[in-house]
């Protein structure tokens, strides 16, 4: 953690003497909190001392001291470092009070930590599996919990090398053998649950003006065209007005968390890639970064500028391709959507001349990056970032922008307000076009961002409109970025030290983040100082944008959620990870 | 609001003028902009207007030097024609593989028991490898590399989809064609290396 963010940090352990001390293991930096005074602590943060922001919760399953660990981190919204609690726990009987009430961006990210570790937030109002399915037996990323088709702990397996053994894990462990039923169970007199606990948790209205109406709910999804993947939103319907909706998710869950902890270091680059498979670039970002943190080591002058213009020609295809969906969902069918396409295919022309592949770069190293650029690219990067680019960008706006359509079903629909924002953890565009400035470049910056003169985009109406306002703004101050980048680009090594597969770790703990296309895309890897990570959990910026989606519809039409859900700009696999 | 219909006249000149570069484009370009390399090259330019597809499988764009798709070995020819494969079994592709999609078996001397620097067999998964490129990536002896040709498609996966051996081997020569500044690059530091571990004449004297 660096030194400017230390100052800032209040002193909790004086404030509150009996209840939190330091976190004093080596590598490893924040507060304990008791669990019991979890709430008093964390108030006096939110109302004391302006941690409005609570970015990240997840937890970590310390085995072999019994434990359970929820790590909480904190940010004020007007900029600055992260203030980290954690809360210890037993495993058997895991019991954590809820900060729902305090933050309501905690309410999806507490119920992936209860589904996945297990831990039970005692207040949620809605704590439900949400990643896995509601019949799954055990908590996945216990330590002791083991996958179908388990092999051994940590890769690499032995079975591939010295042993050799060609077979598919299907043969291995064919199905049927590879499954194990909870005591006591029947699959012959088993009726799954219905959806009567789904439903039940949706607030019903008290109907409209005074007339008794009925109420219905509608499934949107898990396979409809416009939730751009599988997903699915079950809305509470008055009418056509929404009354309350609830998203649901997990029907892309691989546990990705569980196969990054499987594999070493370096074997998740590529597994970040398949995130938001929009955006690898900036995926690998976060995650070189958060592991470099733990290595201390920084990249060289050359790979720094590389990674720089590598995400923010990811964030002008993404706010680019982003515009085109949230035209689809608007009705315009693929033809904006094709426009854009054209200057994603030669953006991505460019990551596969790098990288060697269009959408799954795993272009990053610790360190720096993988390869220079081949003969003739910069080049290529110039004619885009300033001739075509930014023709494109202008023939955008002039397209769409003063489109009356467009701005019928824009304006004013969707609302967040700027409290609201803040208060359910939203990131990226959705936070900013809310009236918030917070862009991680400028409010905690990484990597080389404090070098570079471009704006912090902001509007103040928070409706479908300005979202759409702000990518475009943004896709224009990435191309600031990137001239910059261009002109001062220095040649040098793009990688410090020598290519390693198996990199040691110190043990330790590290939360790095960026700001990804989608929002705060944020890493948390704790290492126990062997090949593999003990922890490795993604904060994945479209999921908990997602806990904003039934406050921007309630009150409005069922065919504003779909226009909704389009400019808040997800990818399923990165919510269900 | 009022609605002029101003903003939906102005979307759609933007749209008419795409429209009708397509068909300037091809009057200007000619026969020659379709089924060229010259034509496809045009098409994927910064400065391209016009048509921007490419009709697959009729055109097909060239691929960049760096793209990669799935893993191969690579033998040198030796010079009465036998092969002399690359790899000497050491398994770092196998432990950096992070889907685990590459098995090795070790050759050993059928007289001595003992094992030889070669692989025996040699077994890739395509249906689990994920194209990173690690393998290629870390191989100290520039053994395996990533292949172009991404037109794999077969009917039966469990007869054909774990490669073998001989499906993987592929010769020097191909690798320099496909990837001929990276082959060059290879070959220079592999001669420099075998340079300074033979004794010269003078240090041998």
């Amino acid at each position: 953690m660096s030194e400017r963010l230390d100052q800032s940090i209040p002193d909790l352990v004086t404030r509150f003497p009996e209840w939190v001390r330091l976190d004093e293991r080596a590598g490893y930096a924040g507060f304990v909190v008791a669990a019991d005074h979890l709430i008093t602590v964390a108030w006096a943060l939110r109302d004391e001392f302006g941690y409005d922001y609570l970015s990240s919760i997840t937890a970590v399953d310390y085995l072999p001291e019994d434990c359970l660990e929820v790590v909480y981190h904190l940010y004020r919204s007007i900029g600055g470092g992260a203030l980290v609690l954690k809360v210890r726990t037993g495993r058997a009987q895991s019991r954590v009070p809820s900060l729902v009430h305090l933050y309501p961006g905690a309410e999806l990210q507490e119920r992936e930590v209860w589904d996945l570790l297990g831990v039970h937030f005692s207040g949620h109002p809605d704590l439900r599996r949400i990643l896995t399915w509601e019949g799954f037996a055990g908590h996945p990323l216990r330590k002791d919990w083991r996958e179908p088709f388990f092999e051994e702990e940590v890769k690499p397996y032995k079975s591939r090398w010295p042993e050799g053994q060609p077979r598919r894990i299907e043969d291995q462990n064919p199905y049927q053998n590879n499954l194990a039923y909870p005591a006591g169970f029947d699959a012959e007199s088993w009726t799954p649950d219905g959806d009567e606990a789904l439903y039940s948790t949706l607030t019903r209205g008290t109907g409209q003006n005074g007339l008794r109406t009925d109420q219905m709910i509608v499934n949107l999804g898990p396979q409809h065209p416009s939730t751009h993947g599988v997903f699915r939103i079950v809305a509470l319907l008055d009418g056509e007005t929404v009354v309350d909706l609830k998203p649901v998710m997990g029907y892309l869950h691989r546990n990705h968390e569980k196969i990054g902890e499987r594999n070493t270091f370096l074997q998740n680059m590529p597994f970040t890639d398949r995130l938001d498979y929009i955006n690898s670039m900036s995926n690998n970002f976060g995650y070189a970064l958060t592991v470099e943190r733990l290595l201390g080591i920084r990249p060289t002058e050359r790979a720094e500028y590389l990674r720089v213009i590598m995400a923010e020609l990811t964030r002008v295809l993404n706010h680019l391709f982003a515009v085109g969906f949230l035209l689809n969902d608007l009705g315009a069918f693929f033809t904006p959507m094709i426009y854009v396409i054209e200057e994603r295919e030669l953006i991505l022309d460019i990551f596969e001349a790098v990288s060697g592949s269009r959408m799954m770069c795993n272009y990053f190293r610790f360190g720096g990056v993988s390869r220079d650029l081949p003969a003739g690219i910069e080049q290529k990067i110039r004619d885009l970032v300033f001739d075509r680019l930014p023709r494109k960008i202008e023939e955008l706006d002039a397209y769409l922008t003063g489109n009356e359509i467009v701005r019928a079903r824009c304006e004013g629909v969707g609302v967040l307000t700027a409290a609201q924002a803040v208060a359910l953890s939203t990131s990226g565009p959705v936070l900013r076009a809310s009236g918030i400035p917070y862009d991680i470049r400028r409010a905690d910056p990484y990597s080389i961002y404090d070098r570079f003169d471009f704006d912090v985009c902001v509007r103040y109406h928070g409706d479908i409109y300005d979202r759409y306002l702000i990518r475009l703004e943004e896709a224009r101050q990435s191309l600031r970025i990137l001239a910059q980048a261009l002109k001062d680009l220095p040649e040098g090594p793009i990688l410090a030290g020598k290519p390693q597969h198996t990199v040691r770790v110190p043990a330790g703990e590290a939360y790095g983040r960026v700001e990804g296309p989608k929002g705060e895309l944020g890493y948390y890897v704790v290492s126990n100082g062997k090949a593999n990570p003990w922890r490795y959990h993604v904060r994945a910026p479209s999921f908990i944008n997602l806990t904003a989606l039934a406050e921007m519809s309630r009150g409005g039409k069922i065919a504003d959620v779909v226009t909704i859900l389009g400019s808040i700009d997800i990818v399923l696999g990165e919510i269900d990870r | 609001m009022k609605i002029h219909g101003f903003g939906i006249v102005r979307g759609l000149w933007v749209t008419f003028k795409h429209f009708v570069t397509t068909y300037i484009e091809d009057v200007r370009r000619g026969p020659r902009f379709y089924k060229t390399p010259a034509g496809i090259e045009q098409r994927r330019r910064a400065d391209a207007t016009g048509i921007f597809t490419v009709q697959y499988p009729e055109e097909k764009l060239p691929v960049p030097e760096e793209f990669r798709y799935l893993p191969f070995l690579v033998y040198d020819e030796n010079p009465d024609g036998s092969r002399a494969v690359r790899c000497t079994a050491c398994g770092i592709c196998s432990k950096v593989c992070p889907p685990q999609c590459i098995a090795i078996v070790r050759s050993s001397d059928p007289a001595t028991g003992k094992s030889v620097a070669a692989p025996a067999e040699f077994y890739i998964d395509v249906d689990i490898c994920m194209n990173c490129g690690f393998c290629a990536e870390f191989c100290p002896f520039d053994a395996i590399r990533m292949d172009h040709d991404y037109e794999v498609a077969s009917v039966d996966r469990l007869a054909h989809h774990i490669f073998d051996l001989n499906r993987l081997l592929k010769s020097a020569a191909y690798y320099a064609r496909i990837r001929p500044t990276n082959a060059a690059r290879e070959d220079e530091a592999r001669a420099a290396k075998a340079a300074a571990k033979k004794p010269t004449p003078e240090t041998a004297a």
